[in-house]
């Protein structure tokens, strides 16, 4: 089938992200980083980014929502689990289709305004799937203390097939519980999935033209373009991406609550995007390790394991150390996130990948020309 | 009509707080074209200006209680009690009202250096970008707060002679069950006086005649060789002060922590949109639009019709406005448009 058929230096690149995605436990020990808990995590926001990158990197529209699409995933994989069967397939499945319904709905309506306007209205979209989660829908949302699975809830596909759980309800994927490494692998696996699918929208006809609305919109229109369809999507893919990271949130952790829906969990995304490289292929990806890495690694710290860790320094300069990093990790991470995001933006629009392309090329010139380093771009 | 009416009321000082706060968001973009995610937190730093301004009047000595004679006892009383007795007891008292006094320089310095150290770099930005920087200024901002004053909202009371509420309904002839609290007035009148202050300025100065040309183009206020960036700077200084003082006197309604200027910056851009971006009278008008109709969405009467429909009403109103008004409320032609 031509949809499979990639360039050869795609096919590298597929496999190459594949074999570092599987092999993730393995060469993140080095780091700390390799256990089953935070490479699930790297895996779901991966994903996350990489949908949100189709929106935003390709066609520009910066939508401050998709968290909304995140959380209604969550709430319909849990819906999913405590109606039909513990297994994650179509939960998953369920997940994507319904955010991506929500999407339609959502991007229908805000892709009518573009720049700021468009920013507002997904956030204000988002903003009332928040507070409706939060406070009507709670029969639906089970409000603030969160959507769970129950022991007697009817899963009505299970007791069909006469599947029995024992101990709290746990996504089984035809009884491998989705705990730990194998609920790993499947993210795993859908991650992989989701980014051979993001590479073949960038490879494709419709990622050109999406790149040219993002370019000059007014021009495509001229040349006798329609834009919405495409825009449209663009957001309902995306949303489905996003609708799907949350269904593995679920899946991993049967427990759906509102909070992943409010709006500084969008601000993350975009966050994560604008770190790795917006418009980039692996740039999002990379950003969403970054970020979950460091939130994991930083928050973690406390005053006690700082001093072990400049314990090589001598005395005076261990406690100057420790007072001066001390308020950027633990509960001040988010300081570091807030600097972090500055100096991205200020220094750096492209992204790390944007970073590293030049860094690789001022290299390669001045292998060349050997003088002028002065000269940049 | 009781509950109309007191509604109304209630709507009108939320509604001043996110005008004032529109109302700066609009100068800044109207001025300098840049999207400040960081306003909310100069409403969040003008805030605890009055905080910090309680605490050092407050700075105590322990003294030791005399009326307790079984056992040592002691209590902390202010300096300022000690040295001036009943007139320092009362200008604490007065705190949140005098704390406007040294608002006024500091917000005025915070949006200078924020201006020059930051926002002057983004003027030829993308919006996104701009978006993106001011909103990581704002977490950052917000957390240095956060490590100086912890967490938990910090209590600034009014002055005790303005802390209970009136009997509006007697005054005008209502039932006597119609109350409002004093400082809610106040801060309406505060908000409705800041407006009129700021929309003076802009109409009869110089000063305000030469930005509002700069508003409107700026190429051409430049070649007539003013120095329009230097007087968008001054801009933003105001637009810092309008939006700290909002904060400084919503403290006695709302007891301040880190993240309330993100709580309020959500709306604020919200009533900007609504107003119509870069429109200072759409701003105002969509802030207490949007404020009463928030008040009156809260109703219980309402609420027993259309469930939620307080959680949700203003962004209900944005997306229903945004779609039949691309440009907002009172929006102008050609900004914002690409």
């Amino acid at each position: 089938m031509n949809f499979f058929k990639l360039s050869p230096r795609d096919a590298l690149l597929m496999v190459v992200f594949a074999a570092v995605v599987l092999l993730a436990p393995i060469w993140m020990k080095p780091f700390g980083a390799a256990y089953p808990d935070l490479l699930q995590k790297f895996a779901i926001f991966g994903l996350f980014a990489i949908g949100f990158n189709i929106l935003f990197g390709l066609t520009g529209y910066l939508s401050f929502g998709h968290a909304a699409f995140l959380g209604i995933g969550s709430y319909t994989t849990v819906w999913t689990f405590k109606l039909l069967s513990m297994n994650p397939i179509p939960a998953v499945i369920f997940g994507t289709l319904v955010a991506g319904l929500f999407a339609v709905l959502i991007g229908f309506v805000s892709l009518r305004r573009t720049g700021i306007y468009f920013s507002i209205l997904t956030l204000a979209f988002a903003q009332m799937c928040y507070n409706l989660a939060y406070s009507v829908l709670t029969p639906i949302t089970n409000g603030e203390t969160g959507l769970r699975v129950l022991r007697d809830d009817p899963m009505l596909l299970d007791k069909a097939l006469g599947v029995v759980q024992e101990g709290s309800p746990i996504g089984s994927f035809f009884g491998i519980n989705m705990r730990g490494y194998p609920a790993f692998y499947f993210c795993a696996v859908i991650l992989i999935i989701g980014f051979f699918i993001s590479l073949r929208i960038f490879r494709s006809p419709f990622g050109l033209k999406l790149r040219a609305i993002k370019s000059n919109q007014n021009r495509m229109r001229y040349t006798g373009f329609n834009t919405r369809p495409y825009l449209l999507w663009a957001f309902v893919i995306s949303g489905m991406y996003a609708g799907m990271a949350g269904s593995m949130l679920a899946v991993t952790d049967p427990l759906a609550g509102a909070e992943r829906m409010q709006w500084t969990a969008s601000g993350e995304v975009v966050l994560m995007t604008i770190l790795g490289g917006v418009g980039t292929l692996i740039g999002p990806m990379l950003g969403a390790v970054l970020i979950k890495y460091f939130e994991n690694i930083f928050s973690a710290f406390n005053e006690s394991a700082l001093h072990d860790m400049f314990s090589f320094l001598p005395s005076w300069l261990e406690t100057v150390m420790v007072t001066v990093v001390h308020p950027f990790v633990g509960e001040g991470w988010h300081l570091t996130l807030g600097s972090l995001f500055m100096v991205i933006v200020i220094f750096l629009p492209g992204g790390l990948v944007e970073g590293a392309t030049r860094l690789f090329k001022r290299r390669k010139s001045d292998g060349v020309t050997n003088k002028n380093s002065g000269s940049e771009n | 009509m009781d509950a109309i009416f007191l509604q109304t009321l209630n709507g009108l000082d939320k509604g001043g707080a996110y005008a004032l706060i529109a109302l700066g968001l609009t100068l800044v973009f109207g001025t300098l074209g840049v999207v400040n995610f960081a306003h909310g937190a100069l409403f969040m730093l003008g805030a605890f200006c009055a905080v910090t301004f309680q605490k050092i009047l407050t700075l105590s000595k322990k003294v030791k209680d005399e009326s307790i004679t079984f056992f040592d006892a002691y209590k902390e009383i202010p300096y300022l009690e000690i040295w001036f007795g009943d007139t320092g007891a009362a200008i604490i008292d007065w705190a949140v009202p005098l704390s406007i006094l040294m608002a006024i320089p500091v917000m005025l310095l915070i949006g200078l250096i924020m201006e020059r150290g930051l926002i002057q770099y983004f003027y030829k930005r993308t919006h996104a970008e701009q978006i993106l920087v001011t909103f990581g200024l704002a977490i950052v901002i917000q957390e240095i707060i956060k490590s100086f004053f912890g967490a938990n909202p910090i209590p600034t009371p009014a002055p005790d002679v303005i802390a209970g509420s009136a009997n509006i309904g007697s005054w005008i002839g209502l039932s006597d069950s119609l109350v409002y609290p004093y400082w809610r007035m106040i801060y309406l009148l505060f908000a409705l006086a800041v407006i009129g202050a700021v929309f003076a300025f802009l109409q009869f100065t110089t000063f305000g005649m030469v930005v509002r040309a700069g508003m409107a183009d700026r190429e051409t206020v430049a070649l007539l060789g003013i120095n329009v960036e230097r007087r968008f700077t001054i801009v933003f200084g105001i637009a810092a002060i309008v939006a700290g003082l909002a904060g400084v006197m919503y403290t006695p309604i709302l007891p301040p922590d880190y993240h309330i200027g993100m709580d309020f910056l959500v709306l604020s851009f919200v009533v900007v949109v609504v107003g119509g971006m870069g429109s200072l009278p759409g701003a105002v008008a969509a802030g207490f639009l949007l404020g009463i109709l928030q008040s009156f969405a809260s109703m219980n009467e309402v609420k027993s019709i259309f469930p939620g429909i307080d959680q949700i009403i203003i962004y209900l109103v944005a997306v229903v406005i945004l779609l039949v008004r691309p440009r907002g409320l009172l929006g102008r032609k050609g900004v914002m448009e690409d």
